[in-house]
């Protein structure tokens, strides 16, 4: 037994996404099971679990069905997120139900996901769930997809059926603007080509899903990124030792900050240059993101929670809002409708002005003059604030294009946006036929 | 603190804009902490003494650093603790001169708002006096421990998640929670169970442990200790009502993996005695430290989901 201390290991988080019967708990579980993440006592709950229910050889959809509901219904209806890791990477999987009326589930796991995992079965090929998943990770510009073609057992695990599906997927896919998409065909149940590599796929020469996972390359910060940095907390400590110590606390949302470095402060659009920065009490003189941070600036101006640090390009404080959102919540968002805005760390008053479209997630038409969104709804709206925001674009910024809308009034959270119009106009000429679809 | 290294060590790979992943967890533990401070009027630490509460707590002082804390603690006192527990957390709460609230399920027990139980576990009884501070207090944001791997119910948990005004838990009317951004929203009466640790697992805090070099009571390294076997795991005895008459008592080498009540926290056999030796040996383990030590979650197949309902944290 090594007592040596574990190398640092970098951090991938991802998502799943499948319909309700592709196989993904499947999927999760096999992943889980295979990587050695699952530990005696987790099994045997669910060996004890599934007997008791009759079921002849442990369910290892058990290990993520956590909520009696689920285990009761015998579907996931929520989010969940797994912890497992590998020598190489730590990951942490946002399990995201795929049926069709939790497609806020799986706008919520996308969020923060590096990489989704589109599941399809191979017997059925891309349909109209596959398509909408797809949807959703371009919406949320995640930068890698994966499609895995699952139960390719039944098909006798024969190449043509893997490069159709594959060819076809990858085309879509394309025109809706994701970049890196690789295909991998698998067996979930069989354990072909999770962890293991498949001894019946000889024509198959890339890597397993594990291995992808492994060593697709987490986005770094590149130095040419514009620094993003809002602003949390204000630190004054106004002790003896740091009288004077006045320093903006805050995780850098993008880019690069150095000592030195000239910087806009907004809204109100004050210059000022960065004069220490503080990684958690050691003093440093470079950071990046996502480091939370402390920064201190030579000049003495007003900044406060809700500001943005900012440098490069900066993005110009605006009240009027147009974005693409998801609706999250049971209550319908329509114009008219008074609501708080959460960008960053600053909260503002905002009217909804215009649901300019609905977005047909299944074939992607934008049908004009909806009157509003309903719960897993996406379209696109108009919004004025009661102040400026330093927004940037969704497709620039994840992390600053980014925004909740809060009910004021029992402080429900309602709606996702994604600031900018671009999703739109990327799908508009990729609408594909929707006739002879099965419905999920 | 050496997060000095942290910086070099990524700058000496040659791979400048890149983070470990201890680097981009704790970067988000102290994002949340800040979150809370920024939005709360009056939050707290919940505070036990156990590794995961100890992380928390340095996770909160580097946050607001050079500035103290914003915040208090609480502790809930079940009257079953180790005593190495409670003197590692009053030396602690004296070395940053923190603020402590400490809410006695004794005292409930002996004026009557709560009942000892038959088998002796106060573990259940502590939503009661957890509760009653929040509400005494006032508090509108309770920091936790809890991780979401610890168990398939937190699993399911949101990183801010809303109690309501008899402090329950109810998980299928979750706020979502996207990007970065939480939602901290209550009326007056509710609040807001924050848990900066959700994305941590059990190797992850000891590896952190070990890296920023955070000491914790002895009784998470191998020791000799006087022990008794009960359902499987080695109970310490004490005054709180073990062993019974068929139990026997010995001496054995143990450790450890979680801290709570000593009628329902068991130790392992270990000869783990260095953080180095603690972290190989979990990375071996094959039992969660739940299953190995924790009675309390095996009361049933949804032990953990029905006492959350209920205002546990």
């Amino acid at each position: 037994m090594s007592t040596t201390t574990v190398e640092p290991t970098s951090l991938l988080r991802f998502a799943t996404a499948g319909s309700v019967d592709d196989g993904k708990s499947t999927l999760v579980g096999r992943l889980l099971h295979d990587s050695k993440s699952v530990l005696a006592d987790q099994l045997e709950a669910v060996e004890h679990a599934s007997r008791k229910r009759g079921q002849q050889a442990p369910d290892l959809a058990l290990l993520t069905d956590g909520l009696r509901a689920e285990r009761e219904q015998g579907i996931t209806i929520d989010v969940a997120y797994r912890y497992f890791a590998t020598p190489k990477r730590r990951f942490i999987l946002a399990d995201t139900p795929g049926h069709v009326q939790y497609t806020r589930n799986m706008v919520t796991g996308a969020s923060t996901a590096e990489l989704a995992v589109v599941l399809v079965d191979a017997r059925n090929g891309v349909v109209e769930q596959t398509r909408r998943h797809a949807a959703v990770a371009a919406l949320l510009r995640v930068p890698h997809v994966v499609l895995a073609v699952n139960k390719m057992d039944l098909v006798d695990y024969a190449e043509p059926v893997f490069a159709a599906i594959a060819a076809e997927f990858t085309a879509y896919a394309a025109s809706l603007g994701l970049g890196d998409i690789v295909a991998i065909p698998i067996s979930a149940l069989a354990g072909d080509n999770v962890v293991e590599p498949s001894a019946h796929m000889d024509w198959y020469g890339g890597p397993t899903l594990l291995e992808h996972l492994e060593t697709v390359q987490v986005a770094g910060v590149s130095g040419d990124e514009p620094a993003r940095f809002p602003v949390q907390y204000v630190i004054r400590p106004q002790s003896e030792e740091h009288h004077d110590y006045r320093g903006y606390a805050g995780q850098l949302a993008s880019g690069v900050l150095r000592t030195g470095d000239a910087v806009t402060v907004l809204p109100s659009g004050r210059t000022a240059t960065v004069a220490g920065i503080d990684v958690l009490g050691v003093e440093t003189d470079i950071a990046w993101a996502p480091q939370s941070i402390t920064v201190l600036l030579a000049e003495h101006l007003d900044v406060s929670r809700g500001d943005l640090i900012a440098a490069g390009p900066i993005p110009v404080p605006t009240k009027d809002v147009e974005a693409a959102v998801c609706h999250l919540h049971e209550r319908p968002l329509r114009a008219g409708d008074k609501v708080l805005l959460k960008h960053t760390t600053r909260t503002v008053r905002a009217l909804v002005k215009e649901i300019s479209c609905r977005i047909d997630i299944d074939t992607l038409e934008q049908r004009s003059g909806a009157e509003g969104l309903s719960v897993n709804e996406i379209g696109h709206v108009v919004l004025r604030t009661a102040e400026p925001l330093a927004l940037d674009d969704y497709t620039a910024n994840r992390r600053t294009g980014s925004f909740l809308l809060i009910d004021p009034a029992d402080g429900a959270t309602l709606t996702a946006g994604m600031a900018g119009g671009s999703f739109g106009t990327a799908v508009d000429s990729a609408a594909p036929d929707a006739n002879g679809e099965d419905r999920v | 603190m050496t997060t000095v290294t942290t910086q070099e060590q990524l700058v000496n790979r040659g791979n400048a804009f890149t983070l470990s992943h201890l680097d981009v967890l704790e970067a988000e533990s102290v994002h949340i902490f800040r979150e809370v401070a920024g939005e709360f009027e009056r939050p707290v630490i919940l505070f036990s003494g156990g590794k995961d509460s100890i992380v928390m707590l340095h996770l909160a002082l580097k946050a607001f650093a050079p500035a103290p804390i914003p915040f208090s603690l609480l502790h809930v006192d079940t009257g079953h603790n180790f005593p190495e527990v409670i003197e590692y957390r009053d030396r602690i709460v004296e070395k940053h001169s923190l603020r402590l609230h400490v809410a006695h399920v004794q005292e409930f027990i002996d004026d009557g708002r709560l009942r000892e139980r038959p088998d002796g576990t106060r573990n259940p009884l502590q939503t009661v006096p957890l509760l009653d501070a929040i509400e005494g207090n006032k508090f509108d944001a309770v920091f936790g421990g809890g991780r979401r791997d610890e168990e398939k119910a937190r699993a399911k948990e949101r990183v801010f998640s809303l109690r309501d005004e008899f402090g329950a838990w109810d998980p299928r009317r979750q706020r979502p929670e996207l990007w970065s951004l939480y939602n901290g929203r209550h009326a007056v009466g509710e609040h807001v169970r924050v848990f900066p640790l959700s994305n941590w697992t059990e190797l992850d805090v000891w590896q952190y442990i070990e890296r920023e070099q955070i000491g914790l009571p002895e009784i998470y390294y191998a020791h000799e200790r006087e022990v008794f076997a009960r359902d499987g795991m080695w109970l310490t005895a004490g005054d709180w009502g073990g062993p019974k008459e068929s139990e026997t008592v010995q001496k054995r080498l143990v450790r450890y993996r979680t801290v709570g009540d000593m009628s329902c926290t068991g130790a392992v056999d270990s000869d783990a005695a260095t953080i180095e030796q603690v972290i190989a040996e979990i990375a071996a383990s094959r039992l969660t430290e739940r299953g190995a030590t924790r009675a309390d979650d095996k009361l049933s197949e949804a032990a953990m989901e029905d006492r959350k309902r209920e205002g546990y944290f």
